[in-house]
């Protein structure tokens, strides 16, 4: 049996998307967690802004892969989110440190609602991809043998 | 609800049922004003002759004469509750006394008083089982009846007044009756399309939220205030009202009067921690149910003892329930350490540019004269540091009287040497601080230096404080331009009349972050700022606006050049040096379960989704939070707002300032559109209008409301009866809404078109955060009065003190004759515009100037001369400016003066460059409300 380039790239996706879950579901809790008075709003965001950077490039990654495997649907499929994430962090307050999320506006309804309902949507669409990948792997798999 | 033992009526000898007030000042307020009048007077109305055949007689007053005195008595010192099961003799016999033509009755004016809550007087009389009077049950609050009753009747005598009053009622004879009941319950409405002058010349008076426990009183609007005074029942019962819900608090204002307690254990509820407040309900002795999560808690023992008459047994005598705004003295289980001394550091700026301004010899000599008026005790600490291009610091040691300056270069790494001689005690050391504060303008006069480092010296400054906290008052005057925390003018002269405003946002978060720091370590920072040139405050001031700070712009202040702006700048600081401080505060917002707050504006940091903290509070900081309702509060008559507010007194004390307030809840789009508190709406819609200007453009801030405005006269407009047709019907609660908009989209903060310093604007906008409500009101909409005329009729009498009292006029050029002479009060500010007919004599008078052509240009003074017109417009002005922070500097103006322009900007009801007039936007909105 002979890997092709584009099941290769489904396994990374696979692996990859696993780790998003875990960062969207930590985000949810976390997001969790300051509505419910648990946690600083400071030391919370400290945590979290660390890893916007890094779930981004993950996901970027994988569709790069996606891109020069040609796998143009499941790219296509991406591309929203992509183009959502780049915008998101264009629009981000002044910082001086990476990341999104910003002690002091944080507290406020808009954008805590905003960040949970992000966080969720986030989830089920790596969920639901997640499956995709799977099929998708075993697809290219049976192809090339 | 206060049930003295009432007794058989034979012993309701009035006197003793009065508690000698010891601790709650208050207790009797209102009712004891009331208790005179009643206990006088019935003996001489009371004369037989009325007996039980006098079909003129009040019934109240009843049958056997001799009785007569007791019932009005004893109402008066309780507050009311005795209401309870007395008054289901007959509301209506009760209401309607007051209602036939009074005179007749009434031999005397003081009657009328006691007639007003009728119910009391007359049920003593109707035998009710002494029993039953003894402890009326606690838990039974007076039923609806009972309540509506004193109401009713005042509000009939309202209605008889607005008959003779209105010309309306004349003319529509049919709808006299209707037109009445309107007026007496608040709910006329006035077609703003042909009725222009909207504007009560009496001033606005915040509607009062009506209650069934009516004999509760709530906490005064100044404080606490909602957009509502009756809450909405659901979400999308708020939704079709398109109102903002919110609330508008000003928790550390100075009062005359607030009961301190000092108790061992604070009750509290055991589930949400709500303070025991006076909308809770008793179940039995020793019991009571929380207002906020309904929870019954227990009452610990030492509550049912009431330090007041110093008797046990009654839990509904302690001040806690009497009073909806209460201060504790906190126990330790409050402290988190033991309570900081008061610390506090300046830091000044001594760069060539701020040295010329010559602010440094007023801050010295303004801090060296109230060095004695610093709030604090014996453990308070005062420093001082300075910069420039470098950071100076100003060592004092204890073993010598010396002062010694140390200069700090290195700005990139800052340190910070001899820590412990930098800050020293007031008391002990005051020498040597005296001796600094009188060298210090002389060793800056020379300096060269025409950098700012203010970002070491901020960081220098918060690792001084770093273990101690307190307060840090920053001054400056240019843009820092050296070290970390470095700014660039972004500001485009060009630009200053552009619609959309650029750079409202912080160009970097070196303050924001700094300020956070501060904020974690209980540091707040001041700034004020003295600047000619931009100097960033949209930026600078994150590092108030997030430890919980004040800011104060003083633009182009100069002693020499800009003589006027002196003497507001030192009765600004001698305020800021003198007011009261709490340090280490947090404050904590509960509301009634299904209640949520969203948004917070105001200077703080917001720690959890209710909790502010806030390393200073200073009683000139007002904030406002956004109410959003999660869960419908159906079966729930009443909802209620509480802030706590938790702070470190200046003298070491740990206390909590407690403030509720609450509200009835009402199903009804017509009731909640009515209730509306207009003022507050626009205030809170003012600052959300800032954080629009700030998230996205000011276009579509002003955009916003304007939607605003329109949609809260649509919903008005839905919950008529009848269609109006093309009028623009406004309530009375909502007529003034449209002129306070626009009076907002021609402000500082919103204005396009009109050239406009970046920095006064921020300015502007900070104020609009922070401003507690009348103060900001005053702000966009000054009071304008006319002064050429000052008479004694209507006047008030304030300590053998005649204070005229000129009706208010709209801010219309129309309004103003040739021949007069206007106050226009902004709050922070007063301008008088003397027109050029004003009479000879009255600038005699008043000004001590032979005619019109003599008059100067400005005046900043206001003389105060030996004559009756002088004398009254002092004493008038000096009323204006009872219960403001401080003194507001007066500029008097000739009509032709080039200043007139600061008077022509006030008025905002005319057409201005850019935007409508009045009438204008009045048509405009009424095209668009549907």
């Amino acid at each position: 049996m002979v890997f092709s380039f584009a099941a290769f790239s489904y396994i990374c996706a696979l692996i990859i998307d696993a780790f998003l879950i875990f960062f969207a579901i930590f985000h949810i809790i976390s997001f969790d967690e300051l509505k419910t008075d648990y946690k600083n709003p400071i030391d919370q965001c400290n945590s979290l802004n660390p890893l916007v950077l890094p779930e981004y490039a993950l996901h970027v990654l994988f569709n790069l892969m996606f891109l020069f495997g040609g796998e143009w649907f499941s790219l296509c499929l991406n591309i929203p989110l992509i183009a959502y994430h780049i915008n998101r962090y264009r629009t981000r307050p002044v910082m001086s440190v990476p990341g999104l999320y910003d002690p002091t506006n944080i507290m406020s309804h808009d954008v805590l609602n905003t960040c949970q309902r992000e966080g969720w949507i986030k989830l089920a669409f790596y969920l639901l991809s997640f499956f995709y990948y799977l099929y998708g792997m075993i697809v290219s798999l049976i192809a090339t043998s | 609800i206060a049930p003295p033992p009432l007794g058989p009526p034979s012993s309701i000898a009035p006197p003793p049922l009065v508690p000698p007030s010891s601790i709650a000042p208050p207790p009797l307020g209102p009712p004891s004003s009331i208790a005179p009048p009643p206990l006088g007077p019935p003996s001489s109305i009371a004369p037989p002759p009325l007996g039980p055949t006098s079909s003129i007689a009040p019934p109240p007053l009843g049958p056997p004469p001799s009785i007569a005195p007791t019932p009005l008595g004893p109402p008066s010192s309780i507050a009311g509750p005795p209401l309870g099961p007395p008054s289901f003799v007959g509301p209506t016999s009760f209401v309607r006394p007051p209602v036939a033509p009074p005179p007749t009755v009434a031999p005397s004016a003081s009657l009328s008083q006691p007639l007003s809550r009728p119910p009391m007087g007359g049920s003593s009389t109707s035998q009710p089982p002494p029993a039953t009077f003894q402890r009326p049950p606690i838990t039974s609050y007076p039923t609806i009846a009972s309540s509506v009753a004193p109401q009713t009747s005042t509000n009939q005598q309202q209605m008889q007044r607005q008959y003779q009053q209105s010309p309306a009622a004349a003319v529509y004879q049919s709808n006299v009756t209707r037109d009445g009941w309107n007026v007496g319950w608040g709910t006329d409405s006035v077609d703003l399309l042909q009725q222009r002058q909207v504007l009560p010349p009496g001033g606005v008076e915040p509607p009062k939220p009506v209650l069934a426990q009516d004999f509760v009183r709530n906490c005064i609007p100044d404080i606490l205030r909602c957009t509502f005074t009756k809450v909405p029942e659901t979400k999308s019962l708020l939704q079709k009202a398109k109102m903002p819900f919110g609330i508008l608090i000003h928790p550390f204002k100075d009062l005359e009067q607030l009961p301190v307690v000092s108790c061992q254990q604070i009750v509290r509820c055991r589930s949400c921690r709500t303070y025991i407040n006076p909308f809770v309900v008793f179940r039995g002795e020793r019991r009571w149910e929380c207002n906020l999560c309904y929870r019954i808690n227990e009452l610990p023992d030492e509550f049912q003892y009431d330090p007041v008459s110093q008797t046990y047994g009654d839990p509904s005598r302690r001040p806690e329930v009497r009073e909806a705004t209460i201060e504790y003295i906190a126990p330790s289980e409050y402290m988190l350490r033991p309570p900081q001394p008061a610390v506090y550091l300046w830091l000044l700026d001594t760069s060539r540019q701020a040295v010329d301004t010559g602010y440094l010899q007023i801050v010295c000599d303004v801090l060296r004269e109230q060095l004695d008026n610093i709030p604090g005790d014996r453990r308070s600490l005062f420093g001082f540091m300075t910069f420039s291009a470098t950071v100076q610091f100003y060592l004092m040691p204890e073993e010598s009287d010396s002062v010694n300056m140390l200069e700090v270069g290195d700005l990139e790494d800052i340190f910070v040497p001899h820590p412990d001689d930098l800050l020293v005690n007031i008391s002990e050391q005051r020498d040597q601080i005296e001796k600094l504060l009188k060298t210090l303008p002389q060793t800056h006069a020379n300096t060269t230096h025409t950098q700012s480092a203010l970002g070491p010296a901020l960081t220098a400054a918060y690792r001084l404080l770093y273990s101690l906290g307190g307060r840090l008052t920053v001054l400056t005057s240019i843009l820092p331009s050296i070290g970390p925390g470095i700014l660039k003018a972004r500001e485009d002269p060009n630009q200053r009349a552009a619609t959309d405003v650029l750079h409202l946002n912080p160009a970097t978060d070196f303050y924001k972050k700094l300020a956070l720091d501060c904020s974690g370590q209980q540091i707040a920072v001041d700034l004020f700022t003295l600047n000619s040139q931009y100097i960033d405050l949209a930026t600078l001031s994150g590092i108030s606006k997030f430890s919980g700070g004040c800011v104060h712009h003083f633009p182009n202040f100069h002693v020499h050049l800009n003589p006027s702006s002196v003497s507001p700048f030192v009765s600004c600081l001698t305020r800021y040096i003198t007011r009261k401080i709490g340090f280490e505060a947090v404050m904590r917002i509960r509301a009634t379960r299904g209640l949520t707050i969203t948004n917070f504006h105001g200077h703080f940091f917001v720690r959890s989704p209710d909790l502010l903290s806030l390393p200073n509070i200073n009683p000139d900081a007002g904030f406002a939070m956004q109410v959003g309702i999660e869960e419908p509060l159906h079966n729930i008559r009443t909802a209620a707002f509480q802030a706590a507010l938790l702070y470190t007194s200046s003298r070491g004390e740990r206390r909590i300032r407690v403030h509720t307030l609450c509200l009835p809840v009402t199903g009804n789009l017509h009731d909640v559109v009515n209730t509306v508190d207009q003022q507050a709406a626009v205030a809170l819609l003012a600052r959300m209008a800032v954080d629009r200007c700030q998230n996205s453009t000011s276009t579509d801030a002003r955009d916003a409301l304007v939607n605003a405005c329109i949609d809260a006269l649509t919903s008005y407009r839905n919950s008529l009866t009848q269609s109006p047709g093309r009028a623009l019907m406004a309530g009375h609660n909502l007529k003034l809404w449209p002129m306070y908009t626009l009076a907002l989209l021609k402000s500082i903060s919103f204005r396009g078109g009109l050239s406009t310093k970046l920095d006064d604007r921020v300015f502007a906008m900070c104020e609009l955060k922070t401003l507690p409500t009348r103060a900001l009101i005053a702000s966009i909409y000054p009071d304008l009065y006319p002064v050429h005329n000052l008479s004694e009729s209507g006047a008030l009498n304030i300590d053998d003190e005649v204070v005229p009292q000129p009706c208010r006029l709209q801010l219309s050029a129309e309004y103003l004759n040739r021949d007069g002479a206007y106050l226009a009060d902004t709050g922070s500010k007063m301008i008088m515009y003397v027109r050029s007919s004003i009479s000879t004599q009255w600038l005699n008078d008043v000004l001590d100037v032979e005619h019109f052509a003599a008059m100067p240009q400005m005046i900043h003074e206001l003389p105060e001369l030996d004559n009756n017109t002088s004398v009254l417009l002092n004493s008038f002005i000096k009323h204006l400016n009872n219960n403001r922070p401080y003194q507001s500097p007066i500029l008097i103006l000739r009509e032709d003066s080039p200043a007139r322009l600061q008077f022509a900007q006030l008025l905002v009801e005319d057409r201005t460059e850019g935007a409508k007039s009045y009438v204008e936007f009045v048509q405009f909105l009424s095209s668009n409300v549907k």
